[in-house]
């Protein structure tokens, strides 16, 4: 529900940064949206559609990785990615574990510009 | 060599081609970019890894600082609409009244409703309207923090706005986030919004006085909270008739 938000601040970092690299144009944001970000990427995606237009980033193309979710057993000492996205029960053990590794990513990682 | 571009000179002095080239372009201008699908080779890539709630992370952490430099520790309440934070803010303070120095913000999209609610003889609370903004943020509870006046306060409780879905990404600088599920929200809820849980350091279960009127399955609704929050707190309580608020009253003196 915040995406606008969301999308906002990484157009305004993306329009800063490319304005002091002395780029014109904006041509395509990548942004890395984890599994457990709470954000949804089609949100983020509608939300970039209403705020590009008269900017330098205007018609550019928004790409966004997903960056699945992966858990860590304390007990096993492995590495294991979720069943779904959510329910963290360690394939090998059955233990429920609270330590997120990877899914919670949020990053404006690249921009391509002119 | 007819294929090698002439070298330019900015004397006018011959270049190694033989050719006398005088540039008199300003080197500030830039040619205008042209329009459609960029020329191959012109598109520049910049890396750049930014974490995009950086900002409210920053914020959250000086909130933090700005808390334990005065002994303040804070909760963050969140929960969906209608899930009892305020009268289980209610009971707490009255519980707490003339034991613990408390102030409260509390954040609404609109109104000073609950503010009202929670006045109190001596308790320092402030209302945070976020104009339509689905969660508080740090810096919002910066400006908040900023209102009240905190001599002797041990305790903060920040009531966030009524959401499952985006408080569950903003730190505002709590020590203890704290998310309610009511019975009447059904067993499920852990299970639809789990970011919400997965993050809390405790979940309370509300309203359990009319659990067994509504049917709900409290062995579901602790299952469901201990697959997707094992490290949760769990407490089963009822804020409306006091029923199971010594174990939360303890775990409050216990944060101090």
């Amino acid at each position: 529900m915040h995406e606008l938000g969301i999308a906002e601040s990484a157009l305004e970092l993306a329009l800063t940064q490319a304005h002091s690299a002395g780029a014109s144009r904006v041509l395509r944001i990548v942004i890395r949206v984890g599994a457990l970000s709470g954000v949804d990427a089609e949100a983020l995606r509608f939300a970039f559609t209403v705020i590009l237009p008269g900017t330098a980033a205007e018609g550019a193309t928004l790409q966004i990785d997903p960056v699945a979710a992966i858990a860590y057993c304390p007990a096993c000492q492995k590495d294991f990615f979720p069943d779904t996205d959510h329910f963290f029960e360690c394939p090998t053990c059955g233990q429920l574990c609270a330590t997120v590794k990877q899914g919670r990513e949020l990053d404006l990682v690249r921009l391509e510009m002119l | 060599m007819p294929n090698k571009k002439p070298e330019r000179s900015r004397a006018g002095a011959p270049a190694r081609s033989g050719v006398i080239l005088v540039d008199v372009r300003d080197p500030a201008d830039t040619p205008p970019t042209p329009p459609g699908d960029p020329l191959p080779g012109t598109v520049r890539t910049i890396d750049l890894q930014v974490r995009l709630l950086d900002e409210n992370d920053r914020r959250a952490a000086e909130n933090r600082t700005f808390l334990q430099q005065r002994g303040i520790r804070a909760l963050n309440f969140v929960s969906s609409p209608g899930a009892g934070k305020t009268t289980l803010l209610e009971r707490t303070l009255d519980a707490l009244a003339g034991e613990v120095r408390c102030a409260v913000l509390v954040g609404d999209l609109e109104t000073d409703n609950d503010a009202r609610r929670l006045r109190r003889e001596g308790l320092p609370v402030a209302q945070i309207t976020t104009g339509g903004t689905c969660h508080l943020d740090a810096s919002m509870v910066a400006r908040g923090l900023a209102a009240l006046s905190l001599g002797e306060v041990r305790l903060l409780f920040v009531e966030n706005v009524g959401n499952l879905v985006c408080p569950a990404s903003f730190d505002l600088g709590e020590n203890r986030r704290i998310t309610l599920l009511s019975c009447t929200e059904g067993e499920d809820k852990p299970l639809k919004y789990p970011p919400i849980f997965t993050s809390a350091h405790a979940v309370i279960v509300n309203k359990i006085d009319v659990a067994a009127v509504l049917g709900f399955d409290r062995a579901v609704a602790l299952t469901n909270i201990r697959r997707v929050a094992p490290q949760a707190e769990i407490f089963e309580l009822s804020a409306r008739t006091g029923e199971g608020f010594d174990r939360w009253l303890a775990y409050l003196r216990a944060l101090l």
